[in-house]
């Protein structure tokens, strides 16, 4: 096969499709934007860390190992570009537009493209959420994987799902006992999903494991709560919050991280031109793909988070069937049986990943109550009244929202605000939040620098 | 469904909601009927430059008269969509430029604008931002920018307050005349009326077409970008002679700059900026102000505006129809324009005149064209 076959993202779901395509004898270009590959929630350390992949990882480590190993050997049977930043796709013309080390501009013709995009936390802006010291649980993951050090020494965490649980653990395990772990789902929601979780018993044991793993520390856990606000100075003081009786409470602490779940990364996919759903359960626009990941673009194949949010088990799984099904479809031999296999697990995990966002819900009224006063779109300093008054202004969806009042016209071009500013503004048009769309992507998909390129 | 109008317009950019609102405004029954959102293409997305200072000289009268419509915004639509007489600086790379600057300055004042020359040593002192590339340029203090987004909306609002109807996602599926009224038929609805104005943009071909008037309007894709925001330092709309590259800087500090196309298929319609385009107007962006050099560009865009191969619009009355008026292929000026398009539609209907020469913008100039090339030929 002499067609050019690119894959975006060297995470899980990235270093099984490549994984698949080197063992059919392709020698696939391979995109990562950070330095090295590894992805989020298996993040590598730089060269030169010591710590062990036991203590990074925890329960993970074994699959970070594979992973890395895999990753590594991979390398070189590829044409391996770190660094490297995708910020644009022209699909009729299959060109992808890359920026390498932050500065150097070139092109890429593709005829065959895997999209393993990956995904980020979603927050919902609260007074005194652009503090210093406030960030996402993900982003309090990255600290202590990446760097070795934690966000605060007496953080508190909030949010809902197993994320919340695993970075409480491990800040914990760290040395940095959080203040309080908040989390907004009430016991009964999660009990009542539970014979779904059933599904992947490993994996809701260790999440069982994880919230004992708390308790027997003496973490400081509540449930059913509200946060009201995030209070300090120039710097994070305390978190105000309600608890279920709606009594108010004040926590001190000195850094927040925070995060309900996650959003696909899928900006690259959007401009490819790959059509979006809601997806209720998950309470998230997911990219259209049949169940191999094949996109209806022709050339355009998808998996892992970017895809739609499933975890790093299916970010694995999904990546190896998406590179078969570009294998199939360029007529190359994959194993039937391996396929067969394949589409069963992801069937179950489909399920097992139904009951999981039942048990821990976005909290969209939190979005959808968000004071006029809050910031919601931190990168233009828009706040939540401002965009109930481009509502009133006849604005029945969001890309007419922003036009109005700019949210999501910054710098990360909403991919943060986005998904809490549609909620604004569903409820103060009295509607459901998918009757507001998502905001369309624009290249660059991050920004890129004004330069002279040469022609 | 049929509806009965005085007027109906078809396309919701800054000519036909301004038309809108001028006419319901003097009491006339107007339907508007825009296929998707007001202001969703041209007027909407283009790089906001609202400036007389360049425009040919068959352009200008209705460049002033807009302006004069743009001085009063506020007062109009209770919103001036961010309208802010900065000033265009329009600047000379060269000494053949230097001399077009100078050409311009002098017709101007005949319609009574008096721009300012601003010379070698005077533009290094005021702008030392500027390129050694700059040699001069030439000021004109009430010229400005706005914001394309809030343009059309504003105008809409206003007009739908003042008792006009516009309705969106009405795409026109087909337009029948019997000799005495037109019936154009959108979204299920038959729209009866004697007057219908074409404010259609790039779309407004097939419409004069339709009326066997056909006219060599292209689609124009201004490929627009914008960085993150920047220390102020440029309080000047910024233009160049020959209009290879265009920006501004907003109050918030961002820098807007274009040039070049971006491409799109309007029969779906569908557009995107060009890498390429962007690239070039980059590298000439950096040229007329080095600090832009590694600033960081968050954003580009695109959409569909209606080029003529004179750079001037189609405006007035047909040739072939009683009732049809005919505004569009406003070239990439349209924004600038539109207010005094709107106002200058209202009186042809309501007046049977206007006090702007239209002779330029007649339709069938196309049909009797000489291949001669016109002096003032200008771009964006």
């Amino acid at each position: 096969m002499s067609a050019s076959v690119v894959v975006v993202g060297g995470g899980p779901s990235g270093i099984r499709a490549v994984e698949q395509l080197v063992s059919a004898g392709l020698r696939p270009v391979w995109i990562e934007e950070s330095a090295d590959g590894g992805g989020r929630i298996t993040q590598r350390p730089p060269a030169g860390f010591k710590r062990d992949a036991r203590a990074l990882y925890g329960a993970d480590a074994g699959r970070a190992r594979r992973l890395h190993g895999t990753l590594d050997a991979l390398k070189s049977r590829c044409d391996w570009r770190p660094d490297t930043l995708v910020w644009n796709i022209r699909p009729r013309e299959r060109v992808l537009h890359l920026l390498q080390g932050g500065g150097q501009q070139s092109e890429l013709r593709y005829d065959a493209l895997i999209l393993c995009t990956g995904a980020m936390d979603r927050v919902v802006p609260m007074p005194g959420w652009t503090l210093p010291g406030v960030t996402t649980l993900g982003g309090a993951q990255v600290a202590l994987k990446s760097q070795g050090v934690a966000i605060g020494a007496k953080p508190v965490l909030m949010g809902t799902g197993p994320l919340l649980w695993l970075t409480a653990l491990q800040y914990a395990k760290a040395g940095a006992m959080p203040a309080l772990v908040l989390d907004t789902t009430d016991t009964l929601t999660k009990l009542r999903h539970l014979g779904g979780l059933l599904g992947n018993l490993p994996t809701m044991l260790r999440g069982i494991g994880l919230n004992l793993g708390l308790r027997l520390r003496g973490v400081p856990m509540v449930e059913d709560a509200t946060p009201i606000a995030i209070e300090g100075d120039g710097a994070v003081r305390s978190l105000r919050w309600r608890d279920g009786a709606w009594r108010e409470h004040v926590t001190p602490c000195d850094a927040v991280a925070m995060g309900w779940g996650l959003k696909p990364e899928a900006q690259l996919a959007d401009l490819a031109g790959v059509p979006f759903d809601f997806d209720a359960t998950q309470h998230n626009w997911i990219v259209r793909r049949d169940a191999a990941g094949r996109a209806p673009v022709a050339g355009v194949y998808l998996a892992g988070d970017g895809a739609g949010i499933g975890g790093v088990e299916v970010a694995e799984l999904s990546g190896t069937r998406a590179a078969l099904a570009l294998l199939a479809d360029h007529a190359l031999p994959v194993d039937a049986v391996m396929v067969r296999a394949l589409d069963m697990k992801l069937a179950a995990e489909a399920q097992f990943r139904q009951a999981l966002e039942q048990s821990f819900p976005y909290p969209a009224k939190l979005a959808r109550r968000m004071p006029d006063a809050t910031l919601l779109c931190r990168c233009e300093a828009i706040t939540a009244g401002e965009l109930r008054a481009a509502a009133a202004a006849e604005a029945p969806e969001i890309n007419r929202a922003k036009a109005f009042s700019r949210v999501g016209m910054g710098r990360c071009q909403g991919r943060v605000c986005g998904p809490p500013a549609a909620e604004v503004l569903a409820a103060a048009l009295g509607v459901e939040v998918q009757a507001v769309g998502r905001l369309r992507g624009q290249p660059p998909v991050k920004p890129i620098p004004v330069q002279q390129v040469p022609a | 469904m049929i509806c009965d109008a005085d007027v109906v317009i078809i396309g919701g950019g800054g000519a036909g909601c301004s038309a809108a609102l001028h006419l319901a405004q003097r009491g006339a029954d107007v339907v508007l009927l825009e296929r998707g959102l007001i202001g969703g293409q041209a007027t909407g997305v283009n790089h906001g430059g609202v400036r007389q200072q360049g425009r040919h000289p068959a352009e200008l009268p209705l460049a002033i008269k807009s302006r004069a419509i743009w001085g009063r915004m506020r007062e109009l639509t209770g919103t001036d969509a961010e309208f802010d007489p900065c000033g265009h600086l329009k600047l000379a790379r060269s000494e053949v430029e230097e001399a077009e600057l100078l050409r311009w300055n002098q017709m101007a004042a005949q319609y009574g604008l008096r721009p300012r020359m601003i010379g070698r040593n005077a533009i290094r002192a005021d702008h030392p931002y500027f390129g050694a590339q700059v040699v001069a340029g030439s000021l004109l203090e009430e010229d400005g920018s706005a914001n394309p987004r809030l343009l059309a909306p504003a105008l809409a609002r206003t007009a739908r307050a003042a008792g006009a109807s516009l309705l969106e996602h009405h795409a026109v599926a087909d337009i029948a005349h019997d000799g005495a009224r037109f019936v154009i038929t959108a979204n299920g609805t038959s729209f009866r009326t004697p007057i219908l104005l074409n404010c259609a943009g790039f779309w407004g071909g097939e419409i004069a077409k339709r009326f066997g008037e056909p006219v060599p309007v292209e689609p124009l894709h201004p490929n627009m970008l914008v960085t993150e925001p920047l220390p102020f330092f440029c309080q000047h709309n910024v233009g160049v002679v020959g209009g290879d590259v265009y920006l501004r800087q907003i109050a918030r500090g961002n820098v807007i700059f274009g040039g070049g196309r971006g491409e799109g298929d309007a029969s779906v319609p569908v557009t995107r900026p060009r890498p390429d385009a962007a690239f070039a107007a980059m590298t000439r962006a950096i040229a007329l102000i080095p600090r832009l050099a590694e600033a960081m560009v968050i954003r580009s865009w695109t959409g569909i505006d209606g080029q003529m191969p004179d750079v001037l619009p189609v405006l007035g009355p047909s040739r072939t129809t009683k009732g049809l008026i005919h505004a569009f292929g406003f070239s990439g000026h349209g924004f600038m324009l539109g207010p005094g398009v709107g106002a200058v539609l209202a009186e042809l209907v309501l007046d049977g005149k206007t006090d702007v020469k239209l002779e330029a913008f007649d339709i069938a100039r196309f049909a009797r064209q000489d291949a001669g090339d016109d002096v003032w030929k200008t771009r964006l």
